[in-house]
């Protein structure tokens, strides 16, 4: 294999792993104020790139995706008013069912709405031909556009929970939700606002891939098991895991290319994710003893 | 400051508290002790709102809080130090202090917190030696430290507090004691729930015994010291020493 090849791949490998990782931080979010696996978090990404595209018809594509940030952060909102919040001390499993089966109806809605037409967003810059040389090997411009963005989301994130006292406070309510509650905390509310980061984080991903790999109406579940995956092996709630872990799902899977039939590409992040929960459940930067008291 | 008349709670069908009656004065330490699963930690966190009251009123400052939301309660200055701390583990010292006054700061957002935080060291100068470190790294005793420094950042007219000695090395309990004193010399009203009899009615103007979730005798700390039925049950008296 040649440097360029090889840088090919890697290249790729970190641009695929840097979306997973963003899907695996919405997880994470919100497994962190309420202790659950929110399955609905790839139709977060569906929805804004959706939302975006038939936004882009009327007006300019920054206002767009911002327009469909808002609008899926809105919908998050609405989906833990409706749903989570009216369960009376509900347990872990009831809310994860309650996940898996809004992310079956969200995506019938989106099917309804959106038919089962691929879509995609124009490109930000350039079209689909224009390429970067780097060393060699060739992006598209839209590749540094989710780097980029990726990165942004993680540094925002990081300053919003050390800095803000609306970040700290759903520190606390991950740290110990009692005490956040004797501390004059709203736990519910702080739920609320993690449904809607989570939303609008998933949103801006579903926005700046869309257009390398297209939306769908269903394209966010396996991008929910791919996320879910890199939550897994990074640690659940630990986002620099997410971010390692995206990466190391990223670049196997683009390797894989090469030595297997590219049919296989999917199966590699379920195979990785059964030896994660058999061999170390707690993911390369979980607590251990956290993976034992998991719930489920 | 706190009167409570009839109070009724628990957890499903399990009736804990069966009509728990009590008041708190301004300015003095309460004590309510009682053996395990007596109800004391409940009847706590009922005050607190954070186990649902069934029947009863909780008068605080002439308020019935009974049945409202734990931010609420917080928010009328009544604050609980939780059994085992329940510290945030993955804050810093600091972080963990800031939290306890999150009710203030939503409310003025322009709150300069520092002089505060300065109290609170002052008080546990362990606490500003390890202000940059996580809470879930410190001792048992700086965590009690950090749990009423946390609640008293909240600024408090009443500060409750649930088995502060628990765990704790009696040298460490003796100091933890000491400031609770310290804090109603400098006119804090205290309700304090303790296993550690002697200690709490060291240091208490009143207190109360709680049998199976309901009140059984009440007293000034010296009439409970000097009680038969409480120096036996409590205090680890036997019955010889007492009838001779």
């Amino acid at each position: 294999m040649s440097f360029e090849h090889l840088l090919q791949y890697v290249l790729s490998g970190i641009t695929n792993g840097s979306i997973y990782a963003i899907v695996a931080i919405g997880f994470n979010i919100i497994y962190n104020t309420t202790g659950i696996i929110n399955f609905a978090q790839g139709e977060f990404v569906m929805l804004g790139g959706m939302t975006a595209i038939s936004l882009a018809a009327f007006m300019p594509l920054p206002l767009a995706i911002l327009a469909a940030v808002v609008i899926t952060s809105f919908a998050g909102a609405l989906i833990d008013f409706l749903f989570i919040r009216r369960l009376k001390s509900p347990s872990v499993l009831n809310m994860i069912i309650v996940t898996v089966g809004l992310s079956i109806m969200i995506r019938e809605i989106a099917l309804h709405i959106w038919d089962e037409k691929v879509r995609s967003l124009p490109y930000f810059t350039g079209n689909e031909i224009a390429s970067i040389n780097l060393l060699g090997a060739y992006i598209s411009p839209q590749v540094l556009w989710v780097l980029g963005v990726c990165s942004v989301i993680v540094v925002f994130l990081g300053l919003f929970f050390k800095f803000t006292l609306t970040g700290k406070s759903m520190r606390a309510c991950a740290s110990n939700m009692i005490a956040a509650r004797l501390c004059g905390i709203n736990t519910r509310n702080m739920v609320t606002i993690s449904f809607m980061l989570s939303a609008a984080i998933g949103a801006l991903a579903g926005c700046v891939i869309s257009p390398i790999t297209q939306t769908q109406y269903d394209c966010g579940t396996s991008l929910a098991i791919k996320g879910f995956t890199v939550a897994i092996l990074g640690g659940l709630g630990n986002s620099t895991g997410a971010i390692i872990g995206g990466v190391i799902i990223g670049l196997l899977e683009a390797f894989s290319i090469s030595v297997m039939p590219l049919a296989y590409k999917d199966a590699i992040a379920i195979a990785i994710l059964l030896v994660i929960l058999f061999v170390k459940p707690s993911g390369l930067l979980g607590a251990r003893e956290a993976a034992e008291l998991k719930e489920f | 400051m706190l009167k409570i008349r009839n109070l009724y709670s628990g957890f499903g069908n399990l009736r804990v508290l069966k009509g728990v009656s009590l008041h708190v004065n301004p300015g003095e330490i309460v004590t309510i002790i009682g053996g395990n699963g007596s109800g004391k930690s409940t009847l706590l966190s009922t005050i607190a709102g954070i186990v649902p009251a069934l029947e009863g009123e909780i008068i605080f400052n002439d308020e019935n809080v009974a049945g409202k939301a734990p931010e609420k309660i917080v928010a009328a200055g009544c604050s609980l130090v939780p059994e085992g701390r329940l510290i945030f583990n993955t804050l810093t010292v600091r972080e963990n202090l800031v939290m306890g006054a999150y009710t203030r700061i939503r409310g003025d957002r322009g709150i300069n917190l520092g002089d505060e935080l300065a109290v609170i060291f002052g008080m546990f100068p362990r606490l500003q030696e390890r202000e940059h470190q996580l809470g879930g790294t410190l001792s048992g005793g700086e965590q009690q430290m950090l749990a009423i420094g946390r609640a008293l950042m909240a600024k408090p007219r009443l500060i409750m507090l649930d088995e502060p000695s628990m765990g704790l090395a009696p040298i460490i309990v003796k100091g933890i004691f000491e400031e609770i004193r310290k804090l109603r010399d400098a006119g804090n009203t205290i309700l304090l729930v303790e296993q550690n009899a002697r200690a709490a009615l060291r240091i208490a103007d009143r207190g109360y015994v709680i049998e199976t979730g309901q009140m059984v005798l009440e007293g000034t700390s010296e009439e409970l010291l000097n009680n038969n039925d409480v120096q036996r049950a409590y205090l680890g008296k036997d019955y010889r020493s007492i009838s001779d």
